[in-house]
């Protein structure tokens, strides 16, 4: 459109005619504009305005300056940044090899191992929280195997900590790493790895140049997904954790049930909410979201 | 034609409301599970078949359903069961109607089992129990055992929430039980109870949540010790369980009635409060769940039965025994614990 814009003498007619086509473009996006703001930007807004009332529902600071004064939440924070980004990490680590190793097995064996991949999806997290605390406690499966079979002699501490919190986070958020992955390494083209090879590659460099970087975009998107939704677990850390690994929504929740005011829990929302906003910006200075999310050309 | 339909109409409404007046219902919330379960059976079903009032059960999430519905202007819940700690703080934020206590008769309860905005409706205690497995039947006697490591080794469970967490600590640092709420009544104190818990922490294996949870670490042998509700280790112990805990030393606590500010049945539910307050109901409470009643008639009461009620929080042997536990103390201090302790918790 740009480029017919403004030559000859049709100009005025092709530039209203490309007005009123924009502005019929945004009036079909309405309704999805209209429904953004109403369930997304007006409660994020409530809630920032709740979260700067006091205990006496007049203007205060203090469920910020809680934040500050009280050395609990800096550490609930990092907490938080600290698991979700090891549930990230872990997961790339055995996410990249699986779905690399689904994108090259034919497509009926895939799929059926897809599957396999799919079928913890698509069972509760509750009931899956509730089977790790099963296996992994003290007199649990994996220590009384373990100990039958003469591999350490003690039950070991692997529930109840970081350990089991991050052993039940990462098998929930694996799935949310290796689809889009997996995707995006189908759609490389398989003629690229073989001109690297006829062009006298060893298998190691065609990867790392090739394939690699064409599969980042999936890659990338996948982090995020787990990055983002581990920043708001509940379930897994509160009944994996022992009760020692606090995370921001556990604290929420507490806060709603002790002070008398919404402000109090709003707050903390409020911060993960731009913590989460920033960590996005950070990641957009190095990478393009939207290639990572499909809106990109 | 227009005339029949409307003398149908006002018929109609009339009957509505004729029927609205003669069935009076109240809309109760409670916990769930067997806690509610025993609720039920020993006081709601009775009493509504005696009283006529008709009783819709349902469970709830706490005082943080109350706030909401009251702030919003939406109260659908008449009666609501809550512990006394947050019941009194609720009453205090004004989310509370006054309980009538000329109309529900407390001549015969345990004088701390009631206050302003909630009559006691159960008594439980916070104990601390023990794995007979590791420790036998004579476990530890008192919090200072709990504390002790060397004479009894191994591991603990312990409340991941400030109530009822502090008065044990302070007991095991050597603070008569008459004292305990004096000591905690500054930051100071408190904070002494938080260094004796910071003691402790490296044998706490988990900082339990729910009643659910300490009873299935007691099951599965997850921890040798942990703090928590009788009432669950009874039953826990029913399941097969190797536990046995004391009273001595014991937090003695209840759990309560309260009426939201705007219940849509408020002089209803005050009627049906004062027939499940009476002792011939609160008699055949231990019969489903083992806590306590509030009404010290019920032990007197024919139905009770006298072995099961020895083994009562509330019964008189095993209350002298214990601390009872201070409302005031956390309608003032709650929110302040509370975040101290989760300083602690963190560290």
């Amino acid at each position: 459109m740009a480029a017919i814009e403004g030559t000859g003498m049709n100009a005025d007619g092709l530039r209203r005619d490309g007005f009123l086509e924009r502005m019929k473009l945004f009036g079909l996006c309405s309704p999805a504009i209209l429904l953004v703001l109403v369930i997304l930007v007006i409660p994020a807004g409530w809630l920032a305005y709740v979260s700067f009332l006091g205990a006496d529902g007049q203007f205060s600071m203090e469920n910020y300056s809680r934040m500050i004064s009280r050395k609990s939440y800096m550490r609930i924070f990092i907490t938080t940044f600290e698991v979700s980004f090891m549930t990230t990490g872990i997961c790339v680590l055995i996410g990249y090899p699986l779905a690399y190793f689904l994108s090259q097995l034919p497509a009926r064996i895939a799929n059926i191992c897809m599957i396999t991949v799919l079928l913890p999806f698509w069972t509760s997290l509750l009931v899956r929280t509730y089977a790790w605390l099963v296996l992994l406690q003290k007199k649990g499966l994996v220590n009384t195997f373990a100990i039958e079979l003469g591999l350490w002699d003690e039950p070991i501490k692997i529930v109840h900590n970081m350990t089991g919190t991050l052993i039940g986070m990462v098998h929930i958020m694996l799935p949310f790493l290796v689809l889009p992955l997996y995707a995006s390494m189908k759609a490389v083209n398989r003629d690229y790895m073989k001109a690297a090879s006829n062009l006298g590659a060893n298998p190691v460099s065609a990867f790392w140049t090739i394939f690699f970087p064409l599969s980042t975009p999936g890659l990338f998107a996948g982090m995020l997904i787990v990055f983002v939704l581990c920043l708001g677990f509940y379930v897994t850390p509160a009944v994996l954790g022992g009760g020692k690994v606090i995370m921001v929504s556990m604290k929420i929740a507490s806060n709603i049930e002790l002070f008398v005011n919404w402000g109090a829990a709003s707050a903390l929302g409020v911060v993960l909410l731009v913590l989460t906003i920033g960590a996005l910006w950070l990641t957009s200075r190095f990478v393009r979201l939207e290639q990572i999310v499909g809106g990109g050309h | 034609m227009k005339q029949k339909l409307l003398a149908t109409a006002v018929a109609a409404t009339m009957a509505m409301g004729v029927s609205a007046a003669s069935a009076d219902s109240v809309t109760i919330a409670s916990w769930g599970g067997s806690y509610q379960e025993a609720q039920s059976k020993a006081l709601f079903q009775p009493a509504s078949a005696k009283t006529g009032i008709e009783v819709k059960e349902e469970t709830y999430g706490g005082m943080s359903d109350v706030r909401l519905q009251v702030q919003t202007g939406a109260v659908t819940l008449d009666i609501v069961a809550s512990g006394s700690g947050s019941a009194s703080r609720a009453g205090a934020e004004g989310l509370l109607e006054e309980l009538d206590y000329n109309l529900i008769d407390v001549s015969t309860f345990y004088p701390t089992l009631k206050m302003k905005y909630c009559v006691g409706g159960d008594v439980f205690s916070t104990v601390y129990a023990w794995n007979t497995a590791t420790y036998g039947e004579n476990g530890p006697q008192s919090w200072a055992d709990f504390w002790d490591v060397e004479k009894f080794p191994g591991k603990r469970a312990y409340r991941g929430k400030v109530s009822g967490a502090l008065e044990p600590a302070l007991m095991a640092d050597g603070v008569a039980p008459e004292d305990v709420y004096k000591v905690l009544s500054s930051e100071e104190g408190i904070e002494r109870a938080l260094d004796k818990i910071r003691e402790l922490k490296p044998h706490i294996d988990v900082f339990w949540s729910s009643g659910a949870q300490h009873a299935q670490l007691m099951k599965d042998g997850e921890v040798d010790m942990t703090t928590g509700w009788n009432g669950r280790f009874d039953n826990a112990k029913k399941d097969g369980a190797k536990v046995a805990y004391s009273f001595n030393q014991a937090l003695l606590d209840y759990d309560c009635f309260a009426i939201p500010k705007g219940a849509p049945n408020k002089d209803t539910a005050m009627k049906f409060l004062a027939e499940i307050s009476k002792a011939e109901y609160q008699a055949n409470l231990p019969k489903y769940i083992t806590y306590g009643p509030t009404n010290k008639a019920a032990y007197d009461y024919p139905t009770i039965d006298q072995e099961v009620a020895k083994t009562l929080p509330s019964h008189p042997d095993n209350a002298k025994l214990q601390l009872p536990v201070d409302i005031e103390w956390y309608a003032k201090w709650e929110t302040i614990a509370a975040e101290m302790y989760q300083e602690m918790l963190t560290e």
